[in-house]
């Protein structure tokens, strides 16, 4: 019997641990799933008031809303107005809410709600069309002023940005401005100028509407930002201090849009905007987001709730078998069963730890007593299981109640356990005392003991749980490394010191 | 009790019981083998064709209602062992010596009613003492007389002889005596001593209780120094010919020594200890290695005692 290679079986182990590693990271890259729980993520909750007067006409009120602004993306989307149909529609770019009403009278209020998730790779946006500049036609003597201002900023720059910033620098009231721009700026045309004068210039440019986004913040208005086509994507400026880019808190509400609001069958229309800085679990994030995704299928986030907390329980359960094979294969600790550390670990997750540990024994001592006269009762072995199994029953509700009554409510939690296998333990620990003696009984009582805690502590830890049930595919790196101990041919812990006396041997 | 290096224990040639099962059970025994050592009734079968001789089969306890008959069929023996046929570790065996009226006495000296025996076979037949609690008869065989030079050395139970044979190899073999802290049983975790045996010749090597090297036993307080084992030739080839009987390529056989029938297979050990390294003073592995080296292994049994005599004897 030749022995067989073991390449094949440790290149079969890496590749099983590194997809399940490399399968969670890319999860965590694209689905955006923490790796810690409890990780908070901010998210911002901007709300669209439109207020408008009826005046018992039709009403047909459509809202420019952003699709994906620089910086943002939409989490969701919910628009509230009692009694007016409403959808989404898009033109061109053009993305549009409308809400409409056969009649209307008197004052009316629409709300649209968005909530927006601070995301660093929609920053960069390219547009599907290239803008052309707009041909402006000007009359004098502005044609003039215009032609001059332009000659000077051209002067001084060298792209469309820089000629930007010096263009914005030349039009702002503080700098010792020359006739030819006091002639031309206003207060109330201010953007429009601008834009005109770059689009003139041969620039594309256009006027977009963001808003500052500043936590608790109601009646908000949108404020104005410069933006220009460098031939690849559209710039932001900020119109009056020339600054390039955007910052952070500011999200662009309207870009390519020509108007913001139109209504048709009302008066006195506005809109403002109020915000509120909301922070929700990254995880849950993830979980709203992955239904989006082409590797949702992976996640357990679709099933429903009820089913989702039975496989965060069984998703547990690999880490006790890695425990316990473990603590079994390397240190050498002796069980009584194999798996039933696994379980009493399991009962220990729901009772807590030291209650849990107090019932389990004193169950298991209880049930030994009784155990002793059913040994005397000379009953044949399936009876004497099941005759145990009724005792741990009592036992078990004799000592809830008893609990109850003296306040502990804790003695409640003792119907985790699992009877059947206690009533085993019980039998096993019970022959063992007769055939091996007491010591043996207590080594064997104390290794299931120290690994199901061992098994415990590792279950319960919060990153265990959350790990094991967001990313099921870890659970090939658990059995990889279970299979990879399955292999191992070492001395045990326990088998150096069983060994010592080898030591004259030497 | 300190710790031993792993470097140590490697150089020392020890068997581990990781590497013992992933390298050679795992590896030299098939599965389909087993129910024919863990079932010490097929066992008993299997090896009397190929000239192996065990303890005389009295009875066999089949069913639950076969119990009550036990008495009679009973009424003519003095001593006998009653034995689980899938035990493991000498569970379950219960022997008895004698009669003292109605009650049985065990090998304590402890007198036990017919109810006790009763219960017992009761229980071994429920499968409380197989391997899983898989439902088991009860076997009842001859009781081994134990020659005198080697009964002496022994609290109350038969002393046996364990053999490690490795592809019908005997590699290493160890005698071990029963004490009163292994209450009469031949088992190394319940206390008994275990004595190395030079496997060339059957003379005493050396003497562990409870993984400790003693040189006197206990109860006894003979020195364990100076055993030999009489018919070791014959049993070596006991032992190798185990390997023909069951294809297993790493077991522990158990041999007794019987005042009238001479060496006497008790039962064969599919997951053999590593208990016998300490007794012998060194380990198993080199003698293993050197077996799976052999270029051309020896057919018959009795080649193979002659290597193994030729090549580990000490």
């Amino acid at each position: 019997m030749t022995p067989r290679s073991r390449i094949p079986f440790y290149v079969a182990i890496f590749l099983l641990i590194s997809a399940g590693i490399s399968l969670a990271t890319w999860r965590h890259i694209q689905l955006g799933i923490p790796w810690i729980s409890g990780q908070q993520e901010p998210v911002w909750m901007v709300e669209a008031r439109i207020d408008f007067e009826g005046t018992g006409d039709p009403v047909m009120a459509s809202l420019n809303v952003p699709e994906s602004p620089p910086g943002f993306r939409v989490l969701s989307e919910q628009a509230a107005s009692p009694g007016y149909g409403f959808s989404i529609v898009e033109d061109n770019g053009d993305r549009r809410a409308e809400w409409s009403k056969r009649e209307v009278n008197g004052p009316q209020t629409l709300y649209f709600k968005v909530q927006f998730v601070a995301d660093e790779a929609v920053l960069r946006q390219t547009s599907r069309r290239k803008p052309k500049p707009e041909p402006i036609f000007w009359e004098e003597p502005e044609a003039t002023a215009v032609e001059e201002i332009l000659e000077q900023a051209r002067t001084r720059s060298s792209t469309p940005e820089s000629l930007t910033r010096e263009l914005i620098k030349l039009l702002q009231p503080d700098s010792n401005r020359a006739q030819n721009t006091t002639l031309l700026v206003s207060e109330t045309n201010y953007m429009g100028l601008l834009t005109r004068m770059l689009n003139h210039a041969g620039i594309p440019a256009r006027t977009a509407d963001g808003l500052y986004l500043e936590d608790a913040r109601r009646r908000q208005n949108l404020r104005p930002f410069l933006q220009i086509y460098d031939g690849e994507s559209w710039l932001t400026f900020n119109p009056r201090t020339a600054e390039q880019g955007l910052p952070d808190n500011v999200v662009l509400w309207r870009q390519a849009a020509v108007s913001l609001l139109d209504i048709v069958g009302g008066d006195d229309s506005e809109v403002s905007f109020s915000m509120l800085r909301q922070t929700i679990p990254a995880l849950q994030l993830a979980q709203a987001e992955s239904s989006q995704n082409g590797l949702s299928f992976l996640s357990l986030y679709q099933l429903p709730i009820e089913e989702q907390g039975m496989f965060r329980m069984l998703l547990l359960l690999p880490l006790g078998a890695l425990i316990v094979a473990f603590m079994r294969i390397v240190v050498g600790i002796r069980t009584s069963g194999t798996f039933m550390p696994i379980l009493i670990a399991v009962a220990f997750v729901q009772t807590t730890l030291v209650p849990g540990l107090i019932a389990f024994v004193s169950v298991v001592s209880i049930g030994l007593l009784m155990r002793g006269y059913l040994s005397s009762l000379n009953l044949l072995l399936v009876s004497r299981i099941s005759a145990l199994i009724i005792l741990v029953i009592f036992i078990t509700a004799g000592l809830s109640i008893a609990g109850y009554h003296m306040g502990f409510n804790t003695g409640m939690t003792v119907t985790f356990f699992p009877m059947v296998i206690i009533a085993w333990t019980i039998e096993r620990m019970s022959i063992l005392w007769e055939e091996e003696g007491v010591h043996e009984v207590f080594v064997q009582g104390a290794g299931s003991l120290f690994v199901a805690v061992c098994a415990f502590l590792a279950m319960s830890a919060p990153v265990a749980s959350h790990l094991t049930f967001n990313f099921p595919e870890l659970h090939l790196v658990v059995l990889g490394l279970i299979l990879l101990m399955g292999q191992y041919t070492g001395y045990k812990l326990s088998e150096l010191r069983r060994f010592n006396p080898m030591k004259v041997y030497d | 009790m300190g710790w031993i290096s792993p470097f140590k224990l490697n150089r020392l040639g020890m068997l581990n019981m990781n590497r013992r099962n992933v390298d050679y059970i795992s590896r030299y025994n098939n599965r389909a083998s087993y129910p024919l050592v863990d079932n010490k009734l097929r066992t008993k079968l299997v090896v009397e064709e190929y000239d192996v001789p065990t303890p005389k089969l009295l009875q066999v306890v089949r069913q639950q209602h076969e119990i009550s008959r036990f008495k009679t069929r009973a009424d003519g023996l003095n001593c006998f062992a009653v034995k689980p046929a899938k035990g493991s570790g000498g569970k379950g065996i219960t022997v008895i010596t004698g009669r003292e009226g109605d009650h049985f006495l065990k090998a304590s000296g402890a007198a036990v009613p017919l109810s006790y025996l009763e219960r017992h076979l009761s229980n071994i037949l429920a499968g409380l003492y197989s391997l899983g609690g898989s439902p088991d008869v009860a076997i009842v065989e001859d009781l081994v007389e134990s020659i005198p030079g080697l009964a002496r050395y022994s609290f109350q139970g038969v002393p046996d002889i364990r053999i490690v044979v490795f592809q019908g190899y005997p590699v290493m073999a160890m005698l071990r005596l029963a004490t009163k802290a292994s209450d009469g049983k031949a088992n190394l975790h319940q206390g008994a001593i275990g004595v190395g045996l030079n496997i060339a010749n059957g003379h005493g090597l050396n003497a562990v209780q409870f993984n400790r090297p003693v040189t006197h036993h206990p109860d006894m307080g003979l020195a364990l120094e100076n055993i030999v084992i009489e018919d070791w030739d014959k049993m070596l080839a006991m032992a190798a010919r185990c390997y023909e009987a069951t294809g297993l390529g790493y077991m522990g056989v158990d041999l007794v020594v019987d005042a009238k029938h001479g060496p006497l297979l008790l039962e064969l050990n599919a997951r053999p200890g590593l208990a016998i390294q300490m007794a012998n003073g060194c380990g198993l592995l080199p003698r293993l290695q050197s077996i799976e080296a052999l270029r051309r292994p020896h057919f018959t049994p009795d080649e193979r005692v002659k290597f193994v005599k030729d090549a580990f004897g000490a």
